[in-house]
């Protein structure tokens, strides 16, 4: 046979096969042991010596092409398949993932973890304390004698035998500083209840107090301190602030802190009756009376404390209109601060 | 506290605007809340005389009126009010003048030509002063073309302060003067309260019984004043703009004093008193009718021991420093009087007002403390009013009581206030601010001796005095310190995980936490307690929020209610909250609730929907509690399912619970599907071992399973239990992995199948090690369970 046929012949028949077994088949029919160029080469022996060498090269010039075509054929074949299974394997992933779906935590306790941990970055550590308390813990201690109007300020859940439902965390302060000398960096966060309940007022809710006593912390530094949170709190560097005169039974000096109304950058908005002014924080210096009350020396010790309303804050920072969403538990609700 | 601006700036008039003015009483600590014009804008209305007024020739009710308004022509103005008439001076709106409902124009009235309009107090929105029908009546002495709002001073502002309760002193418009004059050394007037000589000899005996609840009574008969007296228009528009109305000018009188000095006062019928005036303790069945129509009647011993009263021969006349009472009150009737300028102690006054559900401006101050001092001067004060205004002739004051002890004088240290401030301020500059204040200073070789003003009765210790420091150098002026001291890392436990590591376990096994109230209705809390007390509030919000609760379980159960009231179909939901078992603070732990209700997933295209059962529960209790092995017995909770719930252990102590809601619950509840529900104790979640490094076996371990039928009422945890108690030495761990009842296993028993890993630490287990352990496992089960071996 010629050889240029057979060329021709083994390209045609490659290029007509669909899969690599066909292929192999087919390949021997030329490279096999009885395959034609196979054939040919024994042949060569027939042939007189610069004949052979000439038709030699020729065949094995032939049979490299051949073997070449081979190869790139098996390449696209296995190309094709490859193709053809990534093609079967392909899945929607645009559907969603299988198995469980991930909850998350109330609005009240994530911004609780906010502030627990700016002031424990300030070595500031967490305090608890029971909630049903006595009239000693929530009142006399805090320098609030009975029939004192401060009392009326508070509207108390009383429990029979006297007992009560604390109305601010201050009593985690008192226990703190019964059972612990200074210096005192604590916070107390957790429930707190008042007798009230309008759009504006839950029954229950929750506060931080904090209290820093040693035998310098002054005035001074209570504004350093509470000025840093509250532009930590709401990542504004530059938020403005501002002390004013105020009175607690516990603390004097006593303030309230404003902070410039974060909804509004101070214009004048609903939220800040159009003061450009935000109330949230009550602080002062820890009264006397108070440090005699837990037996320490008022002279040598001093320190500050306040104490802000947890739902306020998360209201300002996540925008939050009613008071009351916070403990309807709506998931639809609580999802949101996922 | 609400009043006039023009009122406080007759006393002291700094020169400051209206919003300066407020924003110094804000920064003070004396927070304004409002400030409101005291009367709607107006532009172009003065002060007029109608010089004629002829019938209008086309209309029977309107009249022509020739109006002098300060020009040199009369206006022509048509009027319709039946009151204009000929003299009469009035409010003029000319041609171009804004009111506050609309603007003057040009007009023709049937045909006759109008230059403006005569107003009403309406039309001008202002209070309608003496009820006139008609135009405004103004004085016969008003300057005719003056400005309106000029001669009424309508351009002021109502300033509502919200006062602290220690700051009485400043509930009088006296008291704010001498604030804003200390704030910006300005001086400040002073009230007239010069002694009246009494012109004639008349006395009504008073008598104390309760000193120390009244320590001061000051009394003055005054008679023959005129009935028909009024009260004059600038005390009526200063009591107006200070939210008070005009009654009766003996009232309108002491309602003045109480504004201006800050003293209640108050003012009998003299005709209608017999007898003696006695301050006493209200007694036993006494009944008293107050001014406002309320009865008031102590009809329990203790609670009339607990009010003091002024009384007469007749029984009470009024609610000491509270309320007057409507028999003995003063009328249009009225021609003798009797005064009374009394001081109460706070003790003797405070919450009695509430307790009758009234609030006064009496009991107001009276409760804040009102200065000792007072009652004497503000007689005289209210004395010269009311001859000036009322007539009449008074008598000498009647001054009854033990009095008041002078407060005493308090040491004040510089140095002390420079460590509680923290910074730098001079001793001139603070003992200057304390002058301001009206206090005497006298200098001690080591402090400065203080003696407060009597109006400052709240000045008490020396750190009452450092904060009259920083509140009138200005909160403002001291400057913020950023952290500083000594920092000492805080210790960090690592046996311990914090409730924030707790609860992010329970959001990423798919739960949402939740805060529910920590009472609860009655019902709810006793459908769910399993431990302690009821513990019922006195005075709750509402009964379903009546009690405390003594489990999680209930708030959950509401939670999941209110989600399928709102279209949810499934929950997972968890809440970490403190119980109630009694009112001792040892017995409010803090507890973890799980609920799950409905799909155990959202539904998805991926996995065959599927509900969540027992075993969902247990897994996120196993996740919870890891590496602590989850241990169960069987026990009975109150609101769980008997045969699917069981009791948590942790080292083989109780505390917990885990099951699905009893059916009786969850029919009753209205569940359709039952919850699984997890409450335990938090603070076994909280402890953790540290980890301690134990060496690798180095010898392969081998496993090898069994499956056995028993009894299918044996519990898992029983052969587990037979199997670690009897120690196999060579046998590493047991776990079941398979339990199947059904078609080739006897009704009432079931097949378990466990795996067993089997491990020597020094060598490698030969084939007859491994047989004897096996069967020294199958060996134990059969003998403690009769568990027959599975071929």
């Amino acid at each position: 046979m010629n050889l240029d046929e057979i060329l021709k012949d083994a390209e045609r028949e490659f290029a007509a096969v669909a899969n690599l077994p066909v292929l192999d088949q087919v390949k021997a029919r030329y490279l096999g042991k009885s395959g034609v160029i196979t054939e040919q080469m024994k042949m060569l022996g027939a042939l007189p010596t610069d004949e052979r060498k000439q038709v030699g090269a020729r065949i094995n010039l032939i049979k490299n092409q051949v073997e070449a075509l081979l190869k790139s054929r098996r390449d696209a074949i296995q190309n094709e398949e490859l193709e053809r299974q990534l093609a079967a394997e392909s899945l929607d992933v645009t559907l969603p993932g299988r198995g469980e779906g991930v909850g998350g935590l109330h609005p009240v306790t994530r911004t609780l973890a906010r502030i627990e941990q700016l002031f424990a970055s300030i070595g500031f550590v967490a305090a608890d304390g029971p909630e049903i308390e006595t009239d000693f813990y929530n009142f006399t201690a805090l320098n609030i004698p009975e029939n004192h109007p401060a009392r009326a300020m508070h509207d108390t859940f009383y429990l029979d035998g006297g007992s009560l439902l604390r109305t601010h965390t201050s009593p985690v302060q008192v226990r703190y500083m019964q059972n612990n000398p200074p210096p005192i960096r604590i916070i107390a966060p957790g429930r707190v209840y008042r007798c009230d309940s309008d759009v504006t007022h839950t029954p229950m809710f929750h506060q931080v107090e904090g209290l820093w006593v040693d035998e310098s912390a002054s005035f001074a530094d209570l504004k350093g301190v509470l000025a840093d949170f509250m532009a930590r709190f709401f990542e504004r560097d530059n938020l403005p602030v501002r002390f004013r005169p105020s009175f607690f039974p516990f603390t004097e000096p006593s303030a309230e802190m404003d902070i410039g109304c974060v909804i509004c950058n101070g214009a004048g908005c609903r939220v800040c009756s159009h003061t450009g002014w935000l109330e949230v924080l009550g602080c002062g210096m820890v009264h006397p009376n108070v440090f005699e009350h837990v037996g320490l020396d008022a002279e040598r010790y001093q320190g500050f404390a306040f104490g802000l309303g947890v739902e306020r804050l998360a209201m300002l920072r996540y925008g939050v209109d009613d008071l009351r969403l916070f403990f309807e538990n709506d998931v639809r609700f609580l999802k949101q601060f996922a | 506290m609400q009043f006039s601006e023009s009122w406080l700036r007759s006393l002291v008039n700094p020169e400051l605007t209206t919003q300066q003015l407020g924003h110094l009483l804000t920064m003070a600590g004396l927070e304004v809340e409002a400030i409101e014009p005291a009367a709607a804008a107006f532009t172009d209305v003065v002060v007029a005389e109608i010089l004629r007024a002829e019938k209008h020739p086309d209309a029977d009710r309107l009249q022509v009126c020739q109006v002098d308004v300060g020009e040199s022509e009369p206006l022509t103005i048509v009027c319709g009010a039946a009151n204009a008439r000929v003299g009469l001076k009035t409010a003029c709106a000319r041609v171009g003048a804004q009111l506050p409902e609309f603007k003057i124009k040009q007009a023709k009235v049937r045909g006759v030509g109008s230059a403006g309009m005569l107003c009403s107090s309406k039309e001008l929105g202002l209070p309608n002063i003496g009820g006139i029908d008609g135009i405004m009546e103004l004085p016969a002495d008003a300057t005719v073309g003056q400005g309106l709002r000029e001669f009424l001073d309508l351009d002021d502002q109502m300033i509502t302060l919200k006062l602290t309760p220690n700051r009485g002193d400043c509930l009088s418009l006296i008291g704010i003067a001498r604030e804003v004059a200390a704030l910006t050394d300005v001086s400040c007037a002073q009230i007239d309260c010069s002694p009246v000589a009494g012109s004639i000899p008349d006395l009504h005996p008073i008598a104390i019984e309760s000193s120390s609840a009244c320590p001061r009574y000051c009394g003055r008969v005054i008679r023959g004043i005129n009935p028909s007296a009024i009260s004059p228009r600038w005390m009526v528009q200063r009591l107006e703009r200070s939210g008070l109305r005009a009654i009766h000018p003996v009232v309108d009188i002491t309602n003045y004093v109480l504004l201006e000095l800050g003293q209640p006062m108050h003012g009998f019928d003299l005709q209608r008193l017999s007898g003696d005036i006695q301050v006493r303790m209200a007694r036993k069945g006494e009944i008293l009718a107050l001014l406002n129509e309320q009865s008031v009647e102590f009809s329990k011993e203790d609670e009339a021991a607990h009010v003091l009263v002024i009384a007469d021969d007749s029984g009470p006349l009024a609610l000491a420093g509270i309320m007057g009472g409507a028999a003995s009150a003063v009328s249009a009737a009225t021609c003798d009087i009797f005064l009374e300028s009394a001081h109460f102690a706070p003790d003797a006054i405070v919450g009695r007002a509430r307790r009758f559900g009234l609030s006064t401006d009496s009991s107001h101050r009276f409760e804040r403390g009102v200065d000792a001092t007072l009652p004497r001067r503000a007689m005289e004060r209210a004395t010269q009013l009311i001859l000036e205004i009322c007539g009449g002739q008074s008598g000498p004051v009647q001054e009854a009581g033990i009095g008041v002890d002078s407060f005493a004088a308090v040491d004040f240290r510089p140095n002390r206030a420079r460590r509680i401030l923290g910074f730098e301020l001079d001793d001139s500059v603070m003992l200057g601010i304390l002058a301001r204040l009206g206090m005497q200073i006298e200098k001690m070789p080591d402090s400065v001796r203080v003696t407060p003003p009597s109006h400052r009765f709240d000045i008490v210790r020396e750190v009452d005095l450092i904060e009259e420091v920083a509140r009138v150098h200005g909160y403002d002026a001291i400057p913020a310190v950023s952290l500083r001291g000594e920092h000492v890392m805080l210790p960090v436990s690592e046996s311990t995980r914090t409730i924030q590591d707790v609860k992010k376990i329970m959001t990423s096994r798919g739960y949402q936490e939740v805060i529910t109230y920590s009472f609860i209705s009655d019902e709810v809390d006793a459908d769910f307690r399993s431990d302690g007390e009821t513990l019922p509030l006195l005075n709750p919000i509402a009964s379903q929020m009546g009690v405390m609760r003594g489990s999680l379980i209930g708030g959950m159960i509401q939670t999941l209610r209110h989600n399928l009231n709102h279209g949810q179909e499934r929950l997972q939901i968890f809440e970490v909250g403190r119980v109630f078992l009694s009112s001792s603070s040892e017995q409010q732990p803090m507890r973890l609730s799980a609920l799950a209700y409905g799909a155990v997933h959202e539904e998805q295209w991926a996995e065959k929907a599927r509900l969540v059962d027992f075993y969902d529960l247990r897994a996120d209790l196993e996740a919870l509690l890891h590496p602590v092995p989850v241990e169960l017995r069987r026990n009975n909770h109150i609101a769980l399912h008997p045969g699917q719930s069981g009791e948590i252990l942790v080292g083989g102590e109780p505390c917990g619970w885990i099951g699905a809601l009893h059916p009786r619950l969850s029919q009753k509840y209205g569940f359709s599907k039952s919850p699984v529900m997890i409450e335990m104790d938090l603070s076994p979640l909280l402890q953790r071992g540290v980890p301690s490094y134990q060496g690798m076996p180095r010898f392969p371990a081998v496993r090898r399973d069994i499956a056995v039928i028993v009894d299918a009422k044996i519990e898992v945890k029983e052969l587990l239990a037979s199997v670690k108690a009897a120690a196999p030495a060579l046998l590493a761990d047991i776990n079941c992995f398979d339990v199947y009842q059904g078609q080739g296993v006897d009704v009432d028993k079931k097949s378990l199948a466990f795996n067993m890993l089997l491990q020597h630490t020094e060598k490698t287990l030969t084939d007859s090690e491994i047989d004897f352990t096996v069967a020294e496992v199958v060996d134990i089960l059969f003998k403690n369970h009769n568990a027959i071996l599975r071929s």
